[in-house]
């Protein structure tokens, strides 16, 4: 089945974790839509990879956190925050890729 | 004190010293009695230029209203107060700069108090002396540290643990301002100080350096207050429009985190792993369940920052779509122009474009395709010295407004300038060069000076 992210999150925001990488929050509205996408491991690295286009290896991590019914992914920044070249020194508008976001669950 | 404390109330007013935060919801808390009143006052998070600085990121009338409200509340009650990371990143001119503030308070209010005022520059010689033995390793994927970039950064300080504000305690501070901590130690030193359980401590602490954010609606710049307990601690709103719920509160450890579960600091690592969350009524929650996992060799995370270069800036934007389909060819070739002239007269510096309504936010993680009416391009330029930069940005926006691309039509101007001047400079541009732990004891790092107010 799929699942549009928009529909089933309530929270969807990036921020900085450090001023060298990324954290991306997502939040999920109800306990058994969090748990089939937690099931189906339908976010992993691959999709965090794949919606941003970039290597596999800049993903840290994906982490599932049930208590917030929360999903938190890791990337190193491209540029570290505030340095020459960056474009958001709080990080805190790099999330619009995952609203696109369609999950096999 | 003989007697052991039940119960340890901190009053939290606001996110950051200086954000404010509603009267009422302070004197709802005042109104609790607390044992103690404190506030963080730094962050990261608006980049390497005001560590490398030594310039604030709040404003100063901003920060005066804030402290004004907690000296004045900590001296009527007798209670101390803690000030966590003074002046916004804690190295000595953003701690004096709060320390100047603090005294003006004082005097204008006939306050008298004893205050601490604890130091986190670390001595260059110390970290090279580490570099060298080892004791150094990086974070965030920097390469490890060297001596080179310790002489070139500005301003170094380290994150102290909660030892030097226990210190400013037992030497009879009422008041401690603390140079750059790690956030919850401003709430959690004197509770632990006291015999209550760090990890339990630490933890009320981490939530309650953000103010009313891990409550529904979420807020910076709200007062909440935190009763720690001996096997829990409790979180209660101090606006009757906010609650604590278990979602609220859970979800906040995710915030700005790399990890929900495990909470590295110095000393250790808070452990998240198996904490319960029971909401109780008139909008508090009960905590509890949180564990402290102790590093076997203790370190410091030091942060350090270096001058760059200056910068200057021009802001224009376009609405001609034969030039906005072919924005990414024109503007290269401006940058190679351009580049090619300074090249030959000796200019050194770099040129960006920062192209709005294309991928001005996301730049390379940007996966979709442009379809804009109009776009606007920040010109950006670098150089040793601003008279380079402006000579940079100077050059690079006169060819990019006459610049005759491929099929040009519009031959007046290729850009709409919304100001005169159009170019800006913008001063001083720092990065962050050291983000990298240090095996140390901490009471090697951090100085404390005691003034009488």
């Amino acid at each position: 089945m799929k699942m549009k992210l928009i529909d089933a999150a309530t929270v969807i925001r990036s921020k900085n974790c450090s001023p060298f990488e990324l954290t991306m929050d997502i939040i999920i509205k109800d306990e058994a839509d969090f748990q089939a996408i937690k099931d189906a491991n339908a976010i992993n690295k691959e999709v965090i990879a794949e919606a941003y286009g970039i290597p596999l290896d800049k993903v840290k991590k994906v982490i599932y956190f049930d208590v917030a019914r929360a999903i938190k992914a890791v990337m190193d920044r491209p540029v570290a925050s505030g340095a020459p070249g960056d474009t958001d020194v709080y990080g805190a508008q790099q999330h619009a890729p995952l609203l696109k976001l369609e999950l096999e669950v | 004190m003989n007697i052991p404390q039940t119960e340890f109330k901190v009053l939290s007013p606001s996110g950051i010293l200086g954000y404010g935060f509603p009267e009422e919801s302070f004197n709802r808390g005042i109104e609790m009695q607390p044992d103690m009143i404190a506030i963080d006052a730094g962050s990261v998070d608006p980049g390497p230029y005001y560590l490398g600085s030594g310039k604030s990121f709040t404003n100063r009338d901003g920060v005066k209203r804030d402290l004004r409200y907690i000296l004045k509340a900590a001296y009527n009650l007798d209670i101390p107060a803690v000030i966590g990371s003074a002046g916004g990143c804690g190295a000595k001119p953003h701690v004096d700069w709060c320390r100047e503030i603090a005294e003006e308070i004082a005097e204008e209010d006939n306050l008298a108090f004893t205050m601490g005022v604890i130091y986190a520059d670390v001595d260059k010689e110390i970290i090279k002396t580490a570099i060298k033995a080892g004791k150094t390793r990086p974070l965030g994927g920097l390469p490890e540290l060297d001596d080179a970039t310790v002489d070139k950064a500005t301003n170094i300080v380290a994150q102290m643990g909660i030892g030097p504000i226990k210190n400013a305690f037992d030497q009879g501070c009422q008041v401690v301002l603390a140079g750059r901590a790690y956030d919850p130690t401003a709430f959690a030193a004197k509770p632990i100080s006291l015999g209550f359980d760090p990890a339990l401590a630490l933890h009320m602490g981490k939530i309650l350096e953000c103010a009313a954010i891990a409550a529904s609606p979420g807020s910076g710049c709200d007062c909440v207050m935190g009763i720690l307990h001996d096997d829990y601690f409790e979180l209660v709103p101090l606006n009757p429009i906010r609650e604590f719920t278990k979602n609220s509160t859970a979800a906040h450890s995710l915030y700005e985190k790399s990890d929900p579960y495990l909470l590295p600091g110095p000393g250790g690592m808070l452990d998240l792993s198996e904490v319960k969350f029971e909401e109780l009524p008139e909008g508090r929650i009960k905590v509890s369940g949180t564990k402290f996992i102790p590093e076997e060799n203790p370190t410091v995370k030091l942060e350090g920052t270096e001058k760059v270069g200056c910068r200057t800036i021009s802001i224009a934007g376009t609405r001609d779509p034969i030039m906005i389909r072919q924005i990414d060819s024109i503007l290269e070739t401006v940058k190679e122009n351009t580049s090619s002239m300074l090249e030959s007269e000796g200019v050194k510096g770099e040129i960006f474009f920062h192209v709005y309504g294309k991928n001005g936010v996301m730049a390379d993680l940007e996966p979709e395709k442009m379809e804009s009416l109009e776009v606007c391009v920040l010109i950006e330029t670098l150089a040793d010295s601003q008279n380079d930069a402006d000579a940079i940005c100077s050059i690079v926006r006169s060819t990019l407004l006459h610049y005759g691309y491929p099929g040009r039509i519009a031959t007046a101007g290729n850009l709409a300038f919304p100001f005169s001047p159009s170019d800006i400079s913008a001063g001083d541009v720092y990065k962050f060069s050291i983000y990298h732990l240090l095996e140390i004891d901490e009471n090697d790092v951090f100085k404390t000076e005691i003034h009488e107010l």
